[in-house]
């Protein structure tokens, strides 16, 4: 039979704050020691109590407004409540009844709309290491800001709750509020899937699949899980409401807690925060710091950089911007020539990931392309003074003083070039290829052009070479 | 509390005294910890700036009781709960702080219910409180070990908090002063948590003035308690906003003889402000003990022979006040008692073969009955499927109680009512009848659950030499004039 797959996915994207959601400690514990990123509220000491931390209001703003979601002037927090040594209050406080981020939708690259539900704010977890006998807690991620971005069951197959994933990662990374690390689990999704068969009314019995933490993992675990409901009710049999895990070395998903098991997280409204209340002036004025979107960036470049080469780009907003912001001073053809630079050259390098965060300027990028268009520089030079402009030691110098320095500027003087031309056609040992070339054999002109280039010590220009070879030779 | 400006004697003897009683009566058991090395050294410290003619703060060389939920350096900081044994705290609380800014020394931390759950002190890992009076009978509670260590003039002040009448009822059974803050005056930060939206802090004081002081010390936002409101206290004119009628307050003044006249409008001594007290219809009812019943009607003579008018007040929510507060106090104690799990700090039981274990173990062994019993009430109103019959009613029904009073504060200036339904009751009276002992609170909770000021005066004895306390309510933020008006109800 064929089945119509219905997918809903739960994101929690890690918020880029200084410090925590809760209390005034650093929050980016990248390199630390464990546990040494912990406030005396993070570990629940008795009568500490959180003070909420403004940034993460500023950016969950921002976050609402990247996926065309409204804001909602008054949000509450709530208490989530369980017992594990991941969770020193024994709660978690989340927003359950009024979220910060009301509806709204994210559209894919595909032109699909994928509908939010909501979005709402809350801390993170601690994490736990397990051995043997014993097992270690860190609690350096305790109450680091999340949102948590609940989509609609808007998707229908595994291609596009693997665009959607993508989608949002990079709608955080270009409204800048989280580092986007998905190694570093700072996105992680959550998927609910079930199948019904076509034509159906009523939508199936869902399995979520927790914790994926890359789009391919999404889209496997998709496709994995409707195999293996669409195999269950081929067999007559019925897909179990549970959560699942996912294995990604094996490939599969595997059941962990059935929905008679599901935890009663009893939750209750948080008495010890008031409540956000946002006025429409501090939302708008919030709201108007977002940036260009992924979805602005394809409309404006339509015309002048290829799809996708635009695509690749919108992976790092970094060079996005940097394009964008050429886009002020320079010409379509020079956006186009860099665009495919940052894609085919800087992108190749092992240090790209670097070079990212201290880019070059506009004028020198825009310097660089003219030296090409005027042809002063081959395309190979190019290449090679492009990838200078990032190295930190020839920084600020400049694209015209480091192909000189390089000695990679292309002899475009025709008076220069001819001389240079009549002391290689006075050599004796070209003698032999200019009568063949006269005598109409083609291919040697290549011969003659190799001859002057050396002479220049590969400076001529080699199309201008040829141009004066020929009207010599005529 | 001024005797120490005065230099007519040095902190070191004050502090030196303060213990010397403290150990005197040892067995009534008022202290979990005697600071008495840190005490001292404080002591001597403030000494020396004396003499060198150095500033020292309003509470300079005071010696003071801590209640056993507020953290501080010093001692163990436990609740008097076994969970928390051995909990050392690497923090202040705010409200400690404040004090001992001004100079206030600390000389000991006072029994309570554990983790403020009970009307009596009985609840206690470290045994009960005698009451001041009678040694047979109970401190109240929560607070009682601070109710009994300024009753016994041991201390100068005490600090205390009122969930649901823990510091209005102990007052009372003692014959001090005891008062319940607007919620969100004082910060809760460093305070052991019962109930975050009934939990205040306040203090015992042997006068209305040293109250005063206590409270413009101690009142105002605190960033780390984003709960706190700003400092209306100390603000020249009332801010005030959501009260009905404005009083405004005296300048504060301590001494004697102030009392005598009326209470003051305007900042000026004027002898024709007259209050409109209200008196609630149903608290005059046979559940009241007749002697208490007494003290009021005789309070509400003594103000009408003042000028002062008295109105009936028809309340007729606040007979749900016990039913909501034992919903949504449960509730919030339940969730702040999660953290106390073995696996950071304080006790952590033995030989637990896994981590379900664990928790329950540390939990069975580390909570009293009544924790327990709190626990599994607030557990069960907060489950899926009965949040709405029980949380959710509870939370409507209290802005009911929270209008009722809002009302009944455009109709008067101050309600006056018995605090609790009788005197100090026997030990182990109450302690197997959880009802008989929730009632206890009948007549106290309706004011946390509206966040309004309360203040308990002692108004006299019973037959048999027991004090009998009445407290006094008035709007939100009205804190100050409640103090000040306490001051008229003063017997001569």
């Amino acid at each position: 039979m064929k089945y119509i797959p219905t997918i809903g996915i739960e994101c929690h994207v890690q918020l880029k704050t200084k410090t925590k959601l809760f209390s005034e400690v650093d929050n980016d514990a990248r390199g630390k020691e464990p546990n040494s990123c912990v406030s005396p509220v993070c570990y629940a000491l008795p009568g500490m109590l959180p003070r909420l931390n403004g940034e993460a209001i500023r950016l969950a703003i921002l976050a609402g407004r990247a996926m065309n979601c409204e804001i909602n002037p008054v949000s509450r927090f709530d208490r989530k409540h369980y017992f594990y040594p991941d969770s020193p209050k024994g709660f978690q406080i989340t927003q359950f009844y009024q979220p910060i981020i009301g509806p709204g939708y994210v559209e894919l690259p595909s032109g699909v709309k994928i509908r939010i539900e909501h979005a709402h704010l809350e801390g993170d977890a601690g994490k736990l290491t397990h051995f043997d006998t014993y097992s270690l807690v860190d609690l350096n991620r305790v109450d680091t800001p999340l949102i948590e971005i609940v989509s609609m069951p808007d998707i229908h197959s595994s291609k596009d709750a693997h665009d959607y994933c993508k989608e949002l990662w990079r709608l955080m990374c270009h409204a800048g509020v989280t580092y986007g690390d998905l190694y570093n689990g700072n996105m992680r999704f959550d998927i609910n899937v079930s199948i019904a068969p076509e034509g159906a009314k009523e939508l199936g019995t869902r399995a979520e699949v927790k914790n994926l933490n890359s789009f391919k993992a999404v889209e496997r675990a998709v496709e994995y899980e409707i195999k293996r409901q669409s195999k269950l009710l081929d067999a007559g049999e019925k897909v179990v409401q549970e959560t699942r895990g996912w294995d990604d070395g094996a490939g599969k998903t595997t059941g962990q807690r059935s929905k008679e098991e599901a935890k009663d997280y009893r939750y209750m409204p948080e008495p010890d925060l008031p409540p956000i209340n946002l006025s429409s002036e501090f939302i708008e004025e919030e709201a108007s710091k977002l940036p260009l979107m992924p979805s602005d960036y394809r409309k404006k470049f339509k015309k002048i950089i290829r799809e996708d080469i635009i695509e690749i780009l919108l992976d790092y907003p970094e060079l996005m911007r940097k394009i964008e912001e050429l886009s002020q001073s320079g010409k379509e053809s020079q956006l186009t020539a860099i665009s495919n630079l940052f894609v085919s050259v800087l992108l190749a390098e092992e240090k790209s990931v670097e070079y990212l965060n201290d880019l070059p300027s506009a004028k020198d990028l825009i310097e660089l392309s003219e030296m090409n268009e005027k042809k002063e520089l081959s395309s190979t030079a190019t290449k090679e003074v492009f990838l200078r402009l990032f190295d930190p030691q020839m920084k600020g110098r400049g694209a015209k003083n480091i192909a000189k320095e390089l000695g990679l500027i292309q002899e475009n003087d025709l008076g220069a070039l001819e001389e240079i031309v009549d002391i290689v056609l006075a050599k004796p040992e070209t003698k032999k290829a200019q009568d063949d070339f006269r005598a109409g054999e083609e291919k040697v002109i290549g011969f003659l052009v190799g001859q002057v280039m050396k002479e220049s010590k590969g400076k001529a220009n080699p199309s201008a070479v040829q141009d004066i070879l020929r009207k010599k030779l005529a | 509390m001024m005797k120490i400006a005065n230099k007519k004697v040095s902190a070191e003897r004050l502090v030196r005294d303060a213990l010397e009683k403290a150990k005197h009566f040892s067995d009534y058991n008022i202290f979990t910890f005697l600071n008495e090395e840190g005490a001292l050294k404080k002591a001597r410290e403030i000494d020396e700036k004396i003499k060198r003619g150095e500033e020292v703060g309003r509470l300079a060389g005071v010696p003071y009781a801590l209640k056993d939920n507020f953290l501080s350096l010093e001692g163990e900081s436990t609740a008097s709960a076994h969970i928390l044994e051995g909990f050392t705290s690497p923090i202040t609380a705010t409200a400690v702080k404040k004090l001992e800014d001004e100079g206030a020394i600390m000389i000991g931390r006072t029994n309570m219910d554990a983790f403020a759950h009970g009307s009596s002190t009985e609840n206690s890992y470290f045994g009960p409180t005698l009451n001041a009076f009678d040694k047979e009978r109970v401190a109240g509670g929560s607070s009682g070990g601070s109710a009994v260590a300024v009753a016994l003039d041991i201390v100068e002040f005490a600090t205390g908090t009122d969930t649901g009448g823990s510091i209005r009822q102990p007052a009372s059974f003692n014959g001090v002063y005891g008062l319940k803050p607007t919620y969100g005056c004082i910060s809760r930060y460093g305070v052991v948590a019962m109930a975050s939206s009934t939990d205040c802090v306040g203090f015992f004081t042997k006068t209305p003035e040293d109250m005063d002081l206590l409270m413009s010390i101690t009142a105002g936002r605190d960033p780390k308690d984003m709960t706190t409101l700003p400092d209306y206290y100390n603000a020249d004119t009332d801010t005030g906003s959501d009260d009905s009628r404005l009083v405004p307050a005296r300048p504060s003044s301590r001494g004697s003889g102030t009392h005598s006249a009326p209470v003051v409008a305007d900042g000026r001594e004027s002898s024709d402000f007259r209050a409109r007290v209200g008196v609630i219809k149903d608290f005059d009812n046979t559940s009241v003990n007749a002697e208490i019943r007494d003290a009021l009607k005789s309070k509400i003579e003594f103000l009408k022979s003042r000028g002062h008018e008295i109105i009936e007040l028809d309340m007729p929510s606040l007979k749900y006040a016990l039913s909501v507060y034992y919903i949504i106090v449960p509730a919030e104690v339940a969730s702040n008692l999660s953290r106390y799990d073995g696996v950071r700090y304080g006790l952590r039981s033995k030989d637990s073969s896994n981590l379900d274990k664990l928790y329950e173990n540390t939990r069975s062994e580390g909570f009293m009955p009544e924790n327990k019993r709190r626990i599994m009430i607030g557990n069960f109103v907060l489950s899926s499927g009965f949040y709405d019959a029980y949380f959710l009613k509870a939370a409507k029904a209290r802005t009911l109680i929270v209008e009722e009073y809002a009302k009944a504060f455009s109709d008067c200036d101050f309600i006056l009512s018995p605090v609790s339904p009788s005197p100090a009751f026997k030990l182990g009276e109450k302690v197997n009848d959880p009802v008989a002992m929730y009632l206890e609170d009948v007549m106290s909770v309706s004011l946390n659950l509206a966040g309004v000021p309360g203040l308990t005066i002692p108004v006299g004895k019973t037959k048999d030499g027991l004090p009998i306390g009445l407290q006094i309510v008035g709007p939100r933020r009205s804190d100050k004039r409640l103090i000040e008006f306490s001051k008229e109800l003063r017997d001569e």
